[in-house]
């Protein structure tokens, strides 16, 4: 893997998320009603700070949760051994609420399909809307993102990693390349 | 800790990071029971048999649930209900499930080893329900979960498991599991329902429950058959619920915090009393849904196997 | 037709010979034994092998009449040339029963027809084996079996068991007894220990097989009568014997080659072919009969040789027939294990397999000498080969010895003056 571009740093990633949480609050007119989805293992350190944003500007919490999508996912048969599936804990009633995924990049839309599926699974919420820190095209499903941090065009070869404090110890996207 | 078994045959076989590993899976697998949808399309087109050729409700009927949960289909097939009762051979019974495209076999047998004879003679991933007097990983797995669960961890517990464990595989079972996963287990009963050299397995044998109990943090009780007092194993029932059963009276001699197990079904007033099993401090029902949440995660996790290490 | 056996190395413990010799058959009887013997129509090369008397096997199943899908008395009889056997005594649970004299005869009358080697039926002690009425012992006798036994069953009854050593003494011949009290054995599928608590199987405790030991001792002093305890597998058991043979009774014991060198750990495979009667006991078991080889306690090696078709080994463990078979295997278990371990010398053994049996059930061979009948066996004692399927030529492969690279191996068997085994292979 070489890295090709340093595409976001931790200013970069603050900027973003707090314009998405502006937008958020902008399209669903506050907070009410309102529940943030993080998919795992990246989404949800962003759901969170999602959260704390959209408090500090609108002054009123905002409900946040994890989705664990492993159960969901459509390449079981093709993946061994099994992926660790973990807990999707999501601390309110999903049905009616307006819900936003949030994940750290989105390319084909299988995970996000997966998460729509086990989102449907746990009720029915009035609208599902997506989050995303990057964008790097590819799409192999009809989805598209509400909210994007940043658009970078990518090639196959290419992998976008994004890298966060709680997981990762630092905030930073690069575009890797296999050599 | 990654999963690369095939099939599930006991624990005996099994690693402390494999058994952490099925419990770490069956947590999610728990959440479940809280939705209003039951149902993960996670082994969709898979196909499991329930091979029994013992009765069992709860087991049958909680790897149906946990298969279906996960969008298996689930064939039964019993004894009395198929050519199994004509005198068919396990490896034909066999054969025919794998020509029938299964992917798992879930196999109950009154012979132990069967279930090893069953994974050497299909390509199916194969689980052991229950074979003889050997093993039925499932149970104790369901056992340890509730035991963490309740418990936070099991590393340093005191366990006590009570009953015939000559003839019991949850006892097998549970003391490979419990020793690996850092318990120290002691059974007790009477000596002639204790196997020699239970020792080796790592066990404490004991046969006087009042004097155990005191120091257990937890206490299995095994289910005790009407059949072993008539192969003279034991004077009468009577004397059997005197000295091994557990009532109030015992159960106040144990901690405040102690946890009360039974792998079901309960002889009520023999081996336990319902003022003991219905006490907050048993957590007999709790096991039932622990058991479909250990049995998916296991159905998970031998999808992804490829082969006996 | 002569035939000069040339340049091999004889050993007869009989004889207490050990040297390199030719030995010359004609008319299907040893005519000389030594360094100058004329010369004969036929020549048979030997150097580098042993040639020592053709092995007797006080205890096999042929399962002829009744049984013949897991063995015949010829094949029963080829899988016995193979190991160097040129006599086998057949145990007489067949269907029918050994316990009339036309199904003797007809035993007798196959053997000579079909056998490879030469045939000795066992007669039942009780009719129909059930351990009730004794049989037509004298009617036996006379029609020729050379010992009795109610084999795989034990006469549990007590004073059945006094009955028959008493009347027994006017023939002479001995009660080989299968020693296990069916009460104790239960359902007991192997030996009771640590390996059964491990593997949930039931366990078959070794007091089953000691108390009737311990009570066959005790009615042999009361009688006076000649037990022969069969495939004696405990330490306890040995112990019985040797003090037994102590006071002066009239009993013998035979080891099998399998209680000889396996254990009952290898149960834990669940293969059916560990499943046997009595069953694999203890290393201590082991070392113990090793010990009652050594001090004379255990007379001879038999085989138990117990052929069973995959029908009946291809099933659960607890479904799976009793037994495994033992003749083409014995010797090189024994050469193997036991002599190139140096736990027995090469005499010491050839002695459990020739003269210590002949004389026990008082059959004729055991020794090289002019004048006896000429039944012989060449082993290689470099030959080194893998158990297989294909190796064992019965009708059953029920070998736990599958598997195993053995040494030693019979290449040519003589039975009366013909060979009756030529290893392709080995020649």
């Amino acid at each position: 893997m070489a890295i090709k571009a340093h595409i976001m740093d931790e200013e970069g990633i603050r900027r973003c998320l707090r314009r998405i949480a502006h937008e958020i609050l902008e399209r669903n007119r506050g907070v009410e009603n309102l529940g943030l989805v993080g998919i795992r293992t990246r989404g949800v350190p962003l759901a969170e700070r999602l959260a704390r944003n959209i408090e500090e500007i609108e002054g009123k919490p905002v409900l946040a949760g994890t989705l664990d999508i492993t159960l969901y996912r459509d390449d079981l048969t093709m993946v061994a051994p099994q992926p660790l599936v973990r807990k999707t804990e999501i601390p309110f009633d999903v049905t009616d609420r307006r819900l936003v995924l949030v994940d750290d990049v989105l390319y084909t839309g299988r995970t996000v399909r997966a998460a729509l599926d086990a989102l449907m699974d746990l009720g029915r919420p009035q609208s599902i809307q997506l989050a995303v820190l990057v964008d790097r095209g590819h799409r192999e499903l009809p989805i598209r993102a509400d909210y994007v941090g940043k658009n970078v065009p990518t090639s196959h070869r290419e992998d976008v990693q994004v890298f966060l404090l709680e997981v990762d110890g630092e905030d930073k996207v690069l575009i890797t390349e296999q050599v | 800790m990654s999963w690369t078994r095939k099939h599930l045959l006991g624990l005996q076989d099994l690693s402390r990071d494999e058994i952490q590993l099925i419990l770490d899976t069956a947590e999610p697998c728990k959440e479940i029971f809280t939705r209003p949808i039951k149902k993960l399309p996670t082994l969709r087109g898979r196909v499991m048999v329930n091979l029994f050729y013992e009765p069992s409700t709860r087991t049958r009927t909680s790897f149906e649930l946990a298969g279906k949960w996960m969008s298996v289909d689930v064939i039964n097939i019993s004894t009395n209900l198929s050519s199994v009762a004509k005198g068919e051979s396990l490896k034909d019974t066999a054969k025919t499930i794998e020509a029938l495209g299964a992917d798992f076999v879930v196999i109950r047998h009154y012979a132990a080893g069967s279930a090893k004879l069953l994974a050497e003679t299909v390509q199916v991933s194969v689980i052991n329900a229950g074979d003889g007097a050997h093993e039925h990983p499932t149970q104790a797995l369901l056992d340890l979960f509730t035991i963490r669960d309740k418990k936070g961890s099991i590393e340093g517990l005191h366990v006590a498991i009570v009953g015939d464990i000559l003839h019991s595989r949850v006892a097998r079972s549970n003391i490979w599991g419990l020793t690996k996963m850092g318990a120290k287990v002691t059974v007790i009963g009477p000596p002639t329902l204790i196997p020699q050299e239970i020792e080796q397995m790592g066990a404490e044998v004991s046969y006087d429950l009042d004097e155990v109990i005191p120091h257990v943090d937890v206490i299995n009780m095994l289910r005790i058959q009407k059949e072993r007092q008539v192969a003279g194993l034991f004077p009468s029932l009577r004397e059997y619920s005197v000295l091994y059963g557990l009532n109030r009276r015992r159960l106040d001699q144990a901690r405040d915090d102690v946890l009360v197990i039974h792998p079901g079904p309960t002889n009520l007033g023999v081996e336990i009393t319902s003022e003991v099993a219905e006490d907050p401090r048993a957590s007999i029902d709790e096991q039932v849904t622990n058991g479909v949440a250990v049995r998916m995660a296991v159905l998970y996790l031998l999808s992804g196997g490829k082969d006996i290490p | 037709m002569s035939l000069l056996i040339k340049g091999g190395r004889v050993i007869d413990p009989a004889g207490g010979i050990d040297a390199p010799a030719d030995i010359l058959i004609e008319g299907g009887q040893i005519i000389g034994v030594g360094t100058d013997l004329p010369a004969a129509k036929e020549e048979l090369p030997a150097q580098g092998l042993v040639v020592v008397p053709g092995f007797i096997d006080l205890h096999v199943h042929l399962r002829e009449p009744g049984y013949e899908y897991k063995e015949t008395i010829a094949s029963g009889t080829r899988a016995a040339a193979r190991g160097g056997f040129t006599s086998v005594v057949c145990m007489p649970n067949t269907n029918p029963p050994v316990d009339n004299k036309a199904v003797v005869e007809f035993i007798l009358a196959e053997g000579a027809r079909n056998g490879a080697v030469r045939v000795y039926p066992i007669g039942a002690i009780t009719k129909g084996r059930r351990g009730e009425e004794l049989t037509e012992m004298a009617d036996l006798a006379a029609a020729g079996v050379v010992a009795f036994s109610d084999d795989g069953n034990t006469i549990m009854n007590a004073v059945v068991m006094r009955r028959a050593l008493e009347y027994g003494k006017m023939l002479d011949l001995p009660l080989s007894v299968h020693c296990e009290d069916v009460n104790l054995a239960g359902q007991g599928l192997m030996n009771e220990g640590r390996t059964s608590t491990l593997l949930g199987l039931p366990g078959q405790t070794r007091a089953a097989e000691n108390v009737i030991i311990a009570r066959d001792v005790e009615l042999a002093r009361l009688t006076g009568g000649r037990v022969h305890f069969a495939h004696v597998s405990t330490k306890e058991g040995v112990e019985l014997v040797r003090r037994a043979k102590k006071l002066g009774l009239r009993v013998s014991a035979e080891a099998t080659p399998h209680h000889l060198t396996l254990t009952d750990e290898l149960v834990a495979t669940y293969d059916p072919n560990t499943k046997v009667s009595p069953p694999l006991r203890t290393r201590e078991d082991v070392e113990a009969l090793r010990a009652g080889l050594l001090d004379g306690t255990i007379d001879c090696v038999a085989t138990d040789h117990a052929p069973h078709s995959r029908d009946d080994k291809e099933v659960e463990y607890s479904h799976a027939a009793w037994g495994m078979v033992g003749l083409e295997t014995a010797w090189p278990v024994i050469y193997t294990h036991l002599v190139l371990t140096g736990c027995l010398s090469l005499i010491q053994a050839i002695d459990l397999f020739t003269r210590k049996p002949a004389e026990l059930f008082n059959l004729p061979g055991g020794r090289i000498a002019a004048g006896q009948p000429a039944d012989l066996v060449l082993f290689d004692p470099k030959k080194n080969q893998r158990v297989t399927e294909e190796l064992l030529v019965g009708k059953s492969k029920n070998s736990p010895f599958i598997g195993q690279e053995l040494q030693g191996w019979p290449v040519y068997t003589i039975v009366g003056g013909q060979a009756r085994w030529v290893d392709e292979i080995g020649r």
